[in-house]
């Protein structure tokens, strides 16, 4: 077992891919809440909120378009 | 890392790291005279012992230690050992006290990592206050001896609190600014300069080095099942002898607190595992024990090992809101809920302080609170969350007098440090 197996461990009901943001990345442009609203809110400061569940399968094409227009490249999905 | 280390004697009692005497043992002869020299292990020895000893880490998460040696060392590519020693955590002084008073156990265990997954580059990153010539004449004295099988190289780390952050480290020995990046892939696999990287604290190695010496079955001895050994903490506040102290985990935090002389007075809260720890009352704190599974009930964690007593004279909410300040001060400023909710939350708890404190107030932070909880590409926003929940929980009542315009202070002594540099006056050239 490696560390990063723990790291995702507590989410085991997740079994599809999910969405990850590289905080450090993210300037809150705003394209993947518009892109995706059924996913993804925006914060106080403009910063995505997004669901920790796994992306529905019937979204998963919006998701990854999401994620290609990311301006910042800081939106990624993930196992 | 405190800056007076007089403030920091400490205990004598049974206790391994610390042993029968709390004298420095800095020269070779004074470090083998005391534990005797390392025993030659293999790598997988190295990695089965410190699984069957049970060492969890000393840094704060008290992540396995086999399982980070064990990724590293599965991990392509010549790995990077690190001892942090980087303490940016103001009320702890116990990584301080090792590198200065037990520097052979910890290089010990250096290369005891460092052997465990096969790294080439060592590095013992140390804060930049500590008397870093010292640690390297420490080191030139081994060379000399020619008892490691790979040198060292001493590295100052910024003395500021994220700077011990795993990926912070990472980020300054690969030349960058000491500040985290987001861990995907992680350090194991992709450290400094893309290498595979260990970065593990240095009383964590110190415990690995005796383990080494005495086996995993003497380490079980002390402290829980699941949580074996001992540790270090730094027992500072409302105490006869603040200091550096050793205890078995589980062990009861009210003879922590004993060991550094008890309690000077009446005490109103404890604050455990830092900054990014928790404030527990009175009543909880007198019934509980020091380990991660006795302590998670209660929102705590033994963290690094910080315990700070909060006596009759202080007034916890004031506290707790200067620590807010310093904590938002200290954010990278990286990460975008990080970089706005901290300071709302600094500037909403100081209100709660010197106007009158309202519901609709203390609503607000948490709403605030659960913004920035786990959005940051480290652990900073969820610590300090941490911190502000649990002192909204702890003194609900010092809330009231506030409110009546009322406070419990009646000393201008801050009891909590909250030195006033902050980290983005760091430097912006790599090491």
């Amino acid at each position: 077992m490696s560390p990063k197996s723990t790291k995702t461990g507590p989410s085991a009901r997740r079994t599809g891919p999910t969405l990850a943001i590289d905080w450090t990345a993210c300037d809150g442009r705003g394209l993947c809440a518009e892109l995706l609203p059924e996913l993804i809110k925006r914060d106080d400061w403009g910063f995505p909120l997004i669901a920790d569940d796994a992306v529905p399968a019937h979204l998963l094409a919006f998701a990854e378009r999401a994620v290609d227009v990311c301006p910042t490249l800081a939106l990624r999905l993930g196992r | 890392m405190i800056a007076a280390e007089d403030r920091f004697k400490t205990a004598a009692a049974a206790t391994p790291l610390i042993g029968g005497s709390t004298a420095a043992q800095l020269s070779l002869d004074a470090h083998l005279a005391e534990h005797g020299s390392l025993p030659t292990l293999s790598a997988r020895d190295v990695v089965q012992f410190a699984k069957w000893a049970g060492l969890t880490g000393h840094g704060g998460a008290g992540f396995p230690l086999w399982r980070k040696l064990d990724a590293v060392a599965r991990s392509r590519g010549r790995a990077v050992v690190v001892g942090n020693g980087a303490e940016g955590e103001p009320a702890s002084g116990k990584d301080q006290w090792l590198l200065t008073h037990r520097p052979h156990l910890v290089l010990d265990g250096l290369q005891l990592a460092a052997q465990a997954v096969g790294g080439s580059d060592v590095f013992l990153y140390a804060n930049e206050l500590l008397p870093l010539r010292q640690l390297s004449r420490v080191i030139a004295e081994r060379d000399r001896a020619q008892m490691d099988s790979r040198s060292v190289e001493v590295v100052a780390a910024p003395d500021a609190f994220i700077s011990g952050e795993e990926s912070s480290v990472v980020s300054h020995l690969s030349g960058a600014v000491a500040l985290p990046r987001f861990k995907q892939p992680p350090v194991f696999e992709r450290g400094v300069r893309g290498r595979p990287t260990l970065v593990s604290n240095v009383e964590t190695l110190a415990h690995l080095a005796l383990i080494a010496r005495h086996g995993p079955d003497w380490f079980r001895r002390r402290g829980t099942s699941e949580q074996p050994g001992t540790m270090l903490f730094t027992v500072t506040g409302a105490v006869a002898n603040p200091g550096v102290v050793e205890a078995p985990h589980g062990a009861r935090l009210a003879d922590v607190i004993d060991l550094a002389g008890g309690a000077t007075s009446r005490l109103q809260a404890v604050l455990i595992g830092g900054y990014h720890g928790a404030w527990l009352s009175p009543d909880v704190a007198a019934r509980a024990r020091v380990s991660a599974a006795d302590l998670a009930p209660v929102g705590a964690s033994p963290g690094a090992g910080v315990v700070v007593a909060l006596g009759e004279h202080a007034c916890g909410l004031m506290e707790s809101s200067r620590v807010l300040g310093y904590l938002a001060r200290e954010a990278a400023g990286q990460c975008g809920p990080c970089l706005n909710g901290l300071p709302r939350i600094a500037e909403l708890s100081h209100a709660l302080v010197t106007r009158a404190a309202n519901p609709a107030a203390v609503a607000e932070l948490h709403r605030v609170a659960g913004l920035i909880e786990r959005r940051g590409a480290c652990h900073h926003p969820d610590g300090s969350v941490r911190f502000l929940r649990s002192a909204l929980r702890v003194f609900c009542a010092e809330l009231e007098l506030h409110h009546r315009g009322r406070c419990s202070r009646t000393t201008d002594d801050a009891v909590l440090p909250t030195p006033r540099r902050s980290v983005r006056d760091l430097p912006r050239t790599g090491s």
